[in-house]
């Protein structure tokens, strides 16, 4: 089984570590992993600003760098939703890409997805002397159907206790250009998901998606707030837990 | 009404910093959204009847022309008399057309939100004629100096109890109340006598039903009824959307617009209303008018963002909305707020005037997940934003940053080398925290908040690393 990693253009940039315990996860089951050298970015941020043809554009290269791969995996659940639900729309009138788009979209998964549906995996190298709450990022919940399988991995991080916080499911504010554009707006969201973090009692916020940790990181510590923030590939590998 | 959505920025900075708002908005926060999660329960099959909904209100616009013929047909079988509005004005006009034919001083008027549209209350006020809203909400703004609505089934849902106790005791003379029920019943005396004195009724339509010629309203108040039985004359003002083909079809929808609305299994009142009073009936108005909207709506369903059209008003998408429970129904500076007004809005008075509503939304998609009629919003305003971008209405610097990154993101090779760079510039900006305090160019971030600053070197350098020291060669070549 050959899986293309798409480590997301945000980790590749702003926290190579994440690439890095997804890659270690995805060996230790035993998959033959590829990372295409030239990938660069899904096409999301031109797609979600209006730029059809630039989002075109780089969805034709994201297709042309993994449809070679069994499988697609990203250490996200926007990049992963993005090929999986959307690629399609972007190729309508053109049947060949279409079918490509559609072929890849159909082999595209989120990393925590993957790992239990597919890999059925059973257990996990990390440890995390602490309490946990699980923020569930927009696009993983609502267009991957991300949910129960990241809880699942998490409950098996030795040492680890998962609490729910309140409104788990409800967005942080980041929304890609949506948080500098409207930064105001996006800063008040990301305030009412900080404080339910706190609320919790956690002493870490684990999730999915990078955009949301810059955002929800960025406000906990201009808030003064030290609780952490991790990708839930960190603490299920055990690195920078 | 006045169209102020291109200042919906500077709109939303005031309103996040209102704090009586803020503190209202977070007492309306989570009751609608509960409600409804409960609700839906009670149906077996919420899911499948969503689809039976879906597909009603898409045959329905398919064939809407057919339609609102057959709609005639029957509505004026009955007596009553079908009329169409093409603008804004045109509402207004007939309106007042009807009001002159009937020796019309008083109206009043249950909820609607297209009259708001066309701004009716304060056309017929211009022409010199009594208008009194009834519904409750609608009430309290008209008597606060016609302050617009800021949700579409609960107009005032942005005022406390507390500044509704003031204007009434201000507005009305009384000693101040401070129980619901004694304002409540403040509102109902002050109304009584408008119902028995006034001339015509103007109410909205929840649905228009083709194979009936009749107009269902959906409310909790029982003003409708009143407002629409009591005169002599009642006009139905509705767009041409609400048209449904069959009674049976109305069965359906009603088992999902109060329960995504309100979280009501069914609302007080449901009003089916059908033609003129007939001879030797008792109950039924002497005379009553349709008139029926496009005033842009046509324009949509030629549009790519059609899917809005299957709207049926119940309000779940502002209610779950997070941008709209921040900043309130005012920010989006017309009619409609929150996610379906972000279509609407543009389409009716113009993508120039409303390119940020479309834009303000962090497509998280609650809305999209909570429609009972299944309309892809996050996808329709993708739509509009890629209208806007063509048509060069957002800002230069927004459009060159997405070009210039795609630019890059197109380019491996040059994206390594700038993202390289760029990574290292980043990673001095950040202090001992590892954070950036502010950000040139990024202020919008880091005004409120920090920017984690990045590790320095990138996934894909530190990768060809790894692969240079343990000499792997890459399994395969790349693909393309």
């Amino acid at each position: 089984m050959r899986v293309g990693f798409f480590v997301t253009c945000l980790v590749d940039l702003m926290r190579p570590s994440i690439g890095f315990a997804a890659l270690r996860l995805l060996e230790a089951a035993g998959v033959d992993v590829y990372v295409p050298p030239t990938q660069t970015c899904c096409g999301q941020p031109a797609y979600n600003s209006g730029d059809r043809a630039d989002a075109r554009a780089l969805a034709v290269k994201m297709i042309q760098e993994f449809e070679g791969c069994d499988w697609v995996v990203a250490p996200s659940g926007s990049c992963s939703g993005m090929v999986r639900t959307h690629y399609a729309e972007l190729f309508a009138d053109d049947p060949r890409m279409l079918a490509r788009a559609e072929a890849l979209a159909a082999r595209t998964r989120e990393l925590t997805d993957f790992l239990v549906d597919e890999l059925e995996l059973e257990r996990v190298p990390g440890r995390f002397d602490g309490t946990i709450t699980y923020h569930d990022s927009c696009a993983g919940l609502r267009e991957m159907g991300v949910k129960a399988q990241p809880r699942k991995l998490l409950a098996k991080v030795a040492d680890a206790k998962l609490v729910e916080m309140a409104e788990c499911e409800s967005c942080c504010g980041f929304g890609g250009t949506f948080s500098i554009k409207y930064g105001e707006i996006s800063a008040r969201m990301a305030d009412n998901k900080c404080q339910h973090i706190v609320n919790s009692g956690a002493d870490a916020v684990v999730l999915g998606d990078l955009g949301c940790m810059l955002n929800i990181e960025g406000r906990l510590r201009r808030r003064g707030d030290k609780t952490r923030v991790l990708h839930v590939a960190e603490v299920l590998a055990g690195e920078g837990a | 009404m006045q169209v102020a959505s291109m200042h919906f920025k500077e709109r939303a900075h005031v309103l996040l910093h209102d704090e009586l708002l803020q503190s209202n908005l977070a007492k309306f926060k989570g009751k609608f959204v509960a409600a409804r999660r409960a609700a839906i329960t009670e149906l077996d099959d919420f899911d499948g009847t969503r689809d039976a909904a879906k597909a009603i209100r898409n045959r329905a616009l398919e064939n809407l022309d057919v339609w609102l013929e057959m709609f005639e047909r029957n509505a004026s079988a009955r007596g009553a008399t079908v009329l169409y509005a093409q603008t804004p004005a045109d509402v207004n006009a007939l309106v007042l057309e009807i009001a002159a034919r009937h020796a019309v001083a008083k109206i009043i008027k249950s909820k609607s939100m297209v009259s708001e549209e066309s701004a009716l209350d304060h056309a017929i006020e211009a022409a010199g004629l009594e208008v009194v809203e009834t519904d409750l909400g609608e009430y309290i703004l008209q008597i606060n100096d016609y302050e617009p609505p800021s949700h579409i089934i609960g107009p005032a849902l942005h005022k406390s109890k507390d500044q509704v106790s003031d204007l009434f005791a201000k507005h009305h003379g009384t000693p101040r109340k401070t129980e619901i029920n004694e304002l409540c019943m403040e509102a109902r005396a002050q109304l009584r006598q408008h119902y028995l004195s006034a001339d015509m009724g103007i109410s909205g339509g929840n649905f228009l039903v083709a194979e009936t010629g009749s107009v269902v309203l959906v409310t909790n108040e029982g003003n409708a009824t009143l407002t629409t039985t009591l005169p002599k004359v009642h006009i139905a003002i509705s767009g041409i959307e609400k048209i449904v083909p069959t009674l049976e079809d109305v069965a359906t929808l009603m088992r999902l617009l109060p329960r995504s609305a309100t979280g009501q299994s069914i609302s007080n009142y449901v009003d089916i209303l059908t033609g003129t009073k007939g001879e030797g009936e008792f109950h039924g108005v002497e005379h009553m008018y349709f008139i029926l909207v496009d005033s842009g709506r046509t324009a949509v369903l030629a549009s790519e963002v059609r899917e809005a059209l299957r709207c049926i008003r119940c309000g779940a998408c502002m209610n779950h909305c997070p941008v709209y429970q921040n900043i309130g129904g005012h920010s989006y500076g017309w009619v409609y707020p929150g996610p379906i007004g972000s279509i609407l809005t543009p389409m009716y008075v113009g993508l120039d005037k409303a390119h940020d509503l479309p834009n303000a939304s962090t497509m998280c998609n609650q809305c999209g997940v909570v429609c009972p009629v299944r309309i892809p919003l996050p996808d329709l305003q993708r739509k509009l934003r890629e209208q806007a971008f063509e048509r060069e209405l957002r800002p230069w610097h927004e459009r060159a940053g997405i070009k210039l990154w795609a630019w890059f993101a197109l380019r491996p090779r040059a994206y390594a080398w700038a993202t390289r760079l760029g990574m290292r510039v980043l990673r001095r900006l950040g202090s001992r925290d590892g954070m950036i305090h502010s950000l040139p160019l990024g202020s919008g971030w880091t005004a409120e908040r920090d920017m984690p600053a990045p590790a320095g070197r990138t996934f894909r350098e530190l990768y060809a690393e790894r692969t240079r020291t343990s000499q792997q060669t890459l399994p395969l070549e790349n693909a393309a």
